[in-house]
C-alpha cells in the first residue's frame, strides 16, 4: 500500500463516488477533504478531537476527521456533510436544523449534523437523553443545545412519517 | 497545533509483521484509534519517523469466550466493549468504564489497548510545543525540571485511562507479543509508579489482548469518574469497585483507582472488610482508606485535595450502592 516516498494509495468511496488518490502518509483526513478534494463543509475547530466540528461518517459511524489519517481510510466509505442532500432536497436532519433553528453561528453545525445522522441511523427513535449522549462529543459554543435537540427530534419524526409535512 | 511531522505510515495486517516493524524501527509508535496519540503527535510531544497503524489486524478485534475466561482483543473499540453482551452481563464495570471514556465519537474508534496504554497526563505536558518550550519543557519530555514538584527527580503525570481500574478489580491478565514471542501476565504488571515510564512494555512489545477470568463472571461491579466536562473528558479521579456480599457481610471486595497516581492501582487492605458488615462507620472507613492511598499531584487544573476527596467519596458511594 505504501512506498518509500511516504505516500500511500487511498481507494475509498467519498460521498458515493469511488476515488483513488495518492496521499502523504502524514496527511489528516480533514486536510484531505478540505484541501485535496475541496469539500470545505467539514470544519476544523479545536483541531484535537475535543469539539467534534470535523465529524464525518466512516463506514456509517461518526469519526473525527482531524484525528484520522487519510491513509488509513483505504477501503472505507466516507460521508461528509455534502453528501446528505438528494438532488438539492435537504435530508431530514438538515431540514430539522433549518426548521427548528438548530444552527446559530453555524460553525459546529456540519459536525452536529453528521453526528446526529450517525445517531439516527443507529437509533431512529432517540429520547432526549439518547440525543444528549449521542451528541456528547460535539460542542456548540453558542450553547444552542435545546434547538439542536428539537432539530434531531424533528428529523426522527419526519423519518418515521410522524411529521405534519408527512401527514399532509 | 503543529504541522504533522514527516513520518512513514505502515499498515501491517498481522501481529508478527507489526512486532517485526517495531523492532526494526526503534522510534516507531503503534497507533490504533489515535484519539490521544495523534493529538500528542500534533502537539510535537511525539515526533515519530514511523507510525505503525494496527487497525488492519483483524486478529486484534474479537471478543471471544476463551477456555476459562473472556478474551478481548486490544483492537476492540470502546463502543464494542460497552455493547458486548458477555461484558455487560458478566463484567458490568468494564462496560461502564468504556462508556465513560471521552465522548461517543471517540468510543467508536478508540480501542481497549489504546486506553490501557494511554500516555500519562499532566498540566505541564499536554500542551502545545510553544507552550512547553516557553516553560522550558518538563522532566517528562525534553526538560530537566518537574513543574509539579520542582526539585524532585520524579514525574508525577497521572495515568488517566478509564478501562484499566475496571479490569483490575476482576484480576484481568494481558497477552503481550514481543520479539521473543508471546507471554501472559497480570494487568497489574503492565504498570509501574513512574509518570515518565508507566508501562513495563519493552521495545518491540505489543499488547494484543486482555483476559477476564470466568471465575469472577457475574461478580457485581461499578465504575465512576469525576471530570470537568460531564460530556467528554479525562477523569480527575476514577474508582472501580467489585463487591460480593454474603447476606449482610462482605464476601469479596476490591477497589481500583485511576487518575490519582501515575499508574492505575488496586487499593490495599480492602480484604480486611471480608466477613464484616458494611455499616455507615465501615463505609466511612473505606472512604478514608481510599483517600489515603490516592496521591494526586498538581497535574490538572483541579486541586489535588479535591481529587483525593472525590475519589474517596466515589468509592464509598459505589460500595454502598453495590451493597444494596
Amino acid at each position: 500500500m505504501s512506498d518509500d516516498a511516504k505516500q500511500s494509495v487511498v481507494r475509498c468511496t467519498l460521498n458515493g463516488r469511488p476515488r483513488r488518490d495518492f496521499v502523504p502518509d502524514n496527511m489528516l483526513l480533514v486536510d484531505f477533504l478540505r484541501e485535496t478534494v475541496g469539500l470545505t463543509g467539514t470544519k476544523i475547530g479545536c483541531d484535537g478531537g475535543e469539539c467534534g466540528c470535523c465529524t464525518v461518517l466512516i463506514d456509517g459511524e461518526p469519526r473525527h476527521a482531524c484525528l484520522t489519517l487519510a491513509a488509513v481510510c483505504d477501503g472505507t466509505e466516507i460521508e461528509t456533510i455534502e453528501s446528505l442532500d438528494t438532488g438539492g432536497r435537504l435530508a431530514a436532519i438538515q431540514r430539522g436544523f433549518n426548521e427548528k433553528l438548530g444552527a446559530q453561528c453555524g460553525f459546529c453545525t456540519p459536525g452536529m449534523v453528521m453526528a446526529a445522522e450517525g445517531l439516527l441511523r443507529e437509533n431512529p427513535n432517540p429520547t432526549d437523553d439518547d440525543i444528549r449522549a449521542g451528541l456528547a462529543a460535539n460542542i456548540c459554543r453558542c450553547t444552542g443545545y435545546v434547538k439542536i435537540l428539537e432539530a434531531v427530534h424533528f428529523a426522527a419524526d419526519e423519518l418515521a412519517g410522524r411529521s405534519e409535512e408527512a401527514a399532509a | 497545533m503543529e504541522y504533522m511531522p514527516d513520518f512513514k505510515l505502515h499498515r501491517p495486517d498481522n501481529i508478527e509483521d507489526a512486532v517485526k516493524l517495531r523492532a526494526e524501527e526503534p522510534d516507531a509508535l503503534f497507533v490504533a484509534g489515535g484519539t490521544d496519540m495523534i493529538v500528542n503527535v500534533r502537539r510535537g510531544i511525539e515526533q515519530p519517523k514511523h507510525l505503525i497503524d494496527i487497525t488492519a489486524i483483524q486478529e486484534l478485534k474479537s471478543i471471544l469466550p476463551d477456555g476459562d475466561g473472556l478474551h478481548i482483543g486490544a483492537g476492540v473499540s470502546l463502543k464494542e466493549l460497552q455493547s458486548n453482551k458477555d461484558v455487560l452481563r458478566d463484567y458490568p464495570a468494564v462496560a461502564e468504564a468504556a462508556r465513560a471514556v471521552a465522548g461517543p465519537t471517540h468510543q467508536e474508534y478508540g480501542t481497549v489497548g489504546g486506553n490501557l496504554c494511554l500516555d500519562t497526563r499532566c498540566l505541564f505536558y499536554n500542551q502545545s510545543e510553544w507552550w512547553r518550550q516557553s516553560n522550558d519543557y518538563c522532566l517528562k519530555k525534553r526538560g530537566d525540571t518537574c513543574h509539579v514538584a520542582p526539585g524532585g527527580k520524579r514525574c508525577f503525570a497521572a495515568f488517566s485511562g478509564d478501562v484499566a481500574p475496571s479490569l483490575l478489580v476482576y484480576g484481568a491478565e494481558i497477552d503481550v507479543v514481543g520479539p521473543n514471542g508471546r507471554r501472559r501476565m497480570p494487568l497489574t504488571d503492565l504498570y509501574r509508579n513512574d509518570g515518565m515510564g508507566h508501562l513495563t512494555l519493552e521495545a518491540g512489545d505489543m499488547l494484543t489482548a486482555v483476559r477476564l477470568p470466568k471465575a469472577l463472571a457475574g461478580s457485581p461491579s461499578r465504575y465512576e469518574k469525576a471530570r470537568v466536562r460531564g460530556s467528554i473528558d479525562f477523569p480527575l479521579a476514577g474508582a472501580a469497585v467489585r463487591l460480593e456480599m454474603d447476606g449482610k457481610t462482605v464476601k469479596d471486595f476490591v477497589v481500583a483507582l485511576t487518575a490519582v497516581n501515575p499508574y492505575p492501582q488496586i487499593v490495599k487492605r480492602t480484604d480486611t472488610y471480608v466477613g464484616r458488615e458494611l455499616t455507615e462507620a465501615a463505609l466511612d472507613e473505606i472512604r478514608e482508606l481510599v483517600r489515603k492511598q490516592a496521591k494526586p499531584m498538581r497535574t490538572t487544573t483541579v486541586a489535588p485535595w479535591y481529587r483525593r476527596r472525590v475519589v474517596g467519596a466515589l468509592a464509598r458511594r459505589l460500595t454502598e450502592e453495590l451493597a444494596g
